[in-house]
């Protein structure tokens, strides 16, 4: 069994994780210089261009490429700043759940006991909520801002973490290695973070992309109901949002946004099943 | 299900909404941002904001002000939204029934849907047919219903109008309907192109909610119909000579269905929370779209309310599905 753990298939093999990591890399890139690839200050007015179509159609203006919003924003540049918020928040807020749906996985799957049953029991709890509604009530709570919705689908979201972790954990325990760290006499806490962890780490990068295409997608759905960032920082949602109050006169507004939260969804996704693909010795056997 | 249990199941809910209240009241009192400061206009007096504080009773402690919320609940009463300054139980009624109306149009859509691609899936257990009703599952269950919404509301609301996508009804048809629940009242009257109307205006909504839950119970329903047809009975039904459609319809599903439903049914409330999100993308008038707005006015009794009948909601889902379960599982009946 270790034996074939150890021969893992190279990245590259796997046609899905290719092109879905090359696409979430051009994401990166594309937020990391979006001051060089945007034309406008993405909050520069200009009422005179005020939902102006794109170039393939009739009374365009080349200087805005896809066209502007209502207040004569810069579409394209707006998009582009966008995937600042969606990028920064996806990492975050996927790192926070992972964390601690991690911490908690590795407890429950490896104390078992009462402390399994009572984290078990929590997950039951949270996972019979609603994740739209509860989101909503917590950003209420929290206020918004980037911090509320990193918190809160942080808070939402670790029992995906959890669940798997802990089933993992528990196949882990029985094997030869935990004993010998036991009989060695390794502390509990070196044995769950030092010798179990490392083992999980393919499992946690799949969950890990898969739970950033989810936050992606809630962070659009906070802006676009207004409850995410402010409203002068340009998002996604925000300009689905507005594309939707203008989508009988300029259709073209919502477009862009919407496919590029889904072409970043599908993206991550494919990087989360392709890292399960190559590193998951018992599927490729 | 014996009518005892039905009658413990039942005093289980007060201790759950108890609870739930407890915690949305006091999560809801430690926000920061404050409901008087937004009703009141920049130049207000620190008498006055003290005074608005004491009419909605915002001046007391929390534990005075979860009391008196709760002897009135136990009135019925929920108090008064700040924002709309009415009664809350009346603004909820008002707006309840668009909601259950739009959300059994989307479960009866889901369940059309589900039991029809895992029976043509199932069909032919291993040929093409079933590996796409697979990828299509899949497929379907991985776009959340915020973005089938918007792209419904893109290419057959706008580039291809063949539905509307906002509102519940034209605003321009005159009717006079007696209670909110349009759609049930037209279909009571007969009253035919109000009906078509209604649902036309119901379609896209219904179907961004439904098609999440299709993809999930699609996949459910169809794995465990082909854990069915390994069953011996099955095999003794085949050998008898009964076709494949008969062996799938009158033996096999009723006995698939009941761990569906048992898995399924928290999709249920998964749809019902849903709507918070369709409504507003749809501009649909129900109680998700209501809370979706008083979240963003700061209405704290109005957000309770909600929170409470969402929580009622789920708990009701839940026990019509436990019942449901036991009728047709005769195992855990008593």
């Amino acid at each position: 069994m270790p034996d074939r753990a150890l021969h893992y298939k190279p990245f590259w093999s796997d046609a899905g994780l290719l092109v879905g990591g090359a696409i979430v890399l051009l994401f990166f890139l594309m937020a990391l210089f979006a001051p060089w690839l945007s034309s406008h200050d993405p909050l520069e007015q200009d009422l005179m261009a005020g939902l102006l179509p794109p170039f393939w159609k009739d009374g365009h203006d080349p200087a805005y490429l896809l066209g502007a919003d209502s207040l004569g924003r810069d579409l394209l540049s707006r998009v582009i700043y966008g995937s600042r918020i969606a990028l920064i928040v996806a990492v975050l807020a996927a790192g926070f759940a992972a964390l601690l749906g991690t911490v908690l996985g590795l407890l429950a799957g490896y104390y078992g006991g009462w402390v399994d049953t009572l984290i078990s029991r929590m997950v039951d709890i949270w996972m019979s909520f609603p994740a739209v509604l509860l989101s909503i009530v917590l950003v209420a709570v929290l206020g918004t801002g980037l911090h509320s919705v990193v918190i809160a689908i942080g808070i939402i979201d670790w029992t995906r973490f959890c669940r798997v972790i802990r089933a993992e954990t528990l196949v882990q325990r029985s094997q030869d290695y935990v004993s010998a760290s036991k009989t060695l006499g390794l502390r509990s806490v070196t044995i769950i973070f030092g010798e179990i962890l490392p083992n999980l780490a393919p499992v946690l990068l799949t969950l890990f992309f898969l739970e950033m295409g989810i936050a992606v997608v809630v962070e659009a759905i906070l802006s676009f109901v207004g409850l995410s960032i402010s409203s002068d920082i340009p998002t996604w949602g925000g300009l689905i949002a507005e594309g939707r109050q203008y989508v009988h006169e300029a259709w073209w507004v919502m477009l862009l946004p919407m496919l590029c939260i889904l072409i970043l969804v599908i993206s991550l996704n494919a990087c989360g099943d392709g890292i399960r693909r190559v590193y998951d010795p018992v599927m490729h056997k | 299900m014996s009518a005892g249990h039905i009658l413990q199941r039942l005093l289980l809910v007060i201790p759950t909404l108890l609870g739930v209240s407890v915690v949305i009241f006091v999560l809801l009192r430690v926000v920061p941002g404050n409901p008087i400061a937004m009703m009141t206009p920049p130049g207000a007096s620190a008498e006055d904001v003290q005074q608005l504080k004491a009419l909605y009773g915002l001046d007391k402690g929390v534990v005075e002000q979860y009391m008196i919320w709760l002897g009135g609940v136990a009135r019925g009463d929920l108090g008064v939204s700040i924002s709309l300054r009415q009664n809350v139980g009346e603004l909820i009624l008002g707006r309840l029934p668009a909601t259950l109306e739009l959300a059994l149009i989307a479960t009866l859509i889901a369940s059309s849907l589900c039991l029809l691609f895992a029976l043509i899936g199932s069909y032919h257990p291993r040929g093409l047919l079933s590996k796409l009703v697979d990828t299509l599952a899949s497929a379907i269950q991985a776009v959340p219903d915020f973005m089938w919404g918007l792209m419904f509301i893109f290419f057959l609301g706008v580039i291809w109008p063949l539905f509307p996508i906002s509102g519940r009804i034209n605003p321009r048809i005159e009717h006079n309907f007696s209670t909110q629940f349009y759609l049930f009242e037209s279909l009571l009257t007969l009253n035919g192109p109000m009906i078509v109307e209604l649902l036309r205006h119901m379609f896209l909504p219904s179907m961004a909610l439904a098609l999440p839950m299709a993809g999930i119970v699609t996949r459910l329903l169809k794995t465990s119909l082909s854990e069915t047809l390994k069953q011996e009975y099955v095999t003794m039904a085949r050998a008898r000579g009964f076709s494949r459609w008969h062996i799938l319809l009158k033996e096999a599903l009723r006995n698939a269905l009941i761990p569906t439903l048992a898995l399924g049914g928290v999709q249920l409330t998964f749809l019902l929370g849903g709507t918070v999100l369709v409504e507003r993308i749809f501009g649909y008038p129900g109680i998700g779209n209501m809370a979706i707005t008083a979240v963003i006015q700061r209405d704290l009794p109005l957000i309770q309310g909600l929170v409470l009948t969402f929580a009622v909601l789920f708990i009701v889902i839940n026990l019509l599905v436990d019942l449901l379960y036991s009728k047709l599982n005769p195992r855990v009946q008593h």
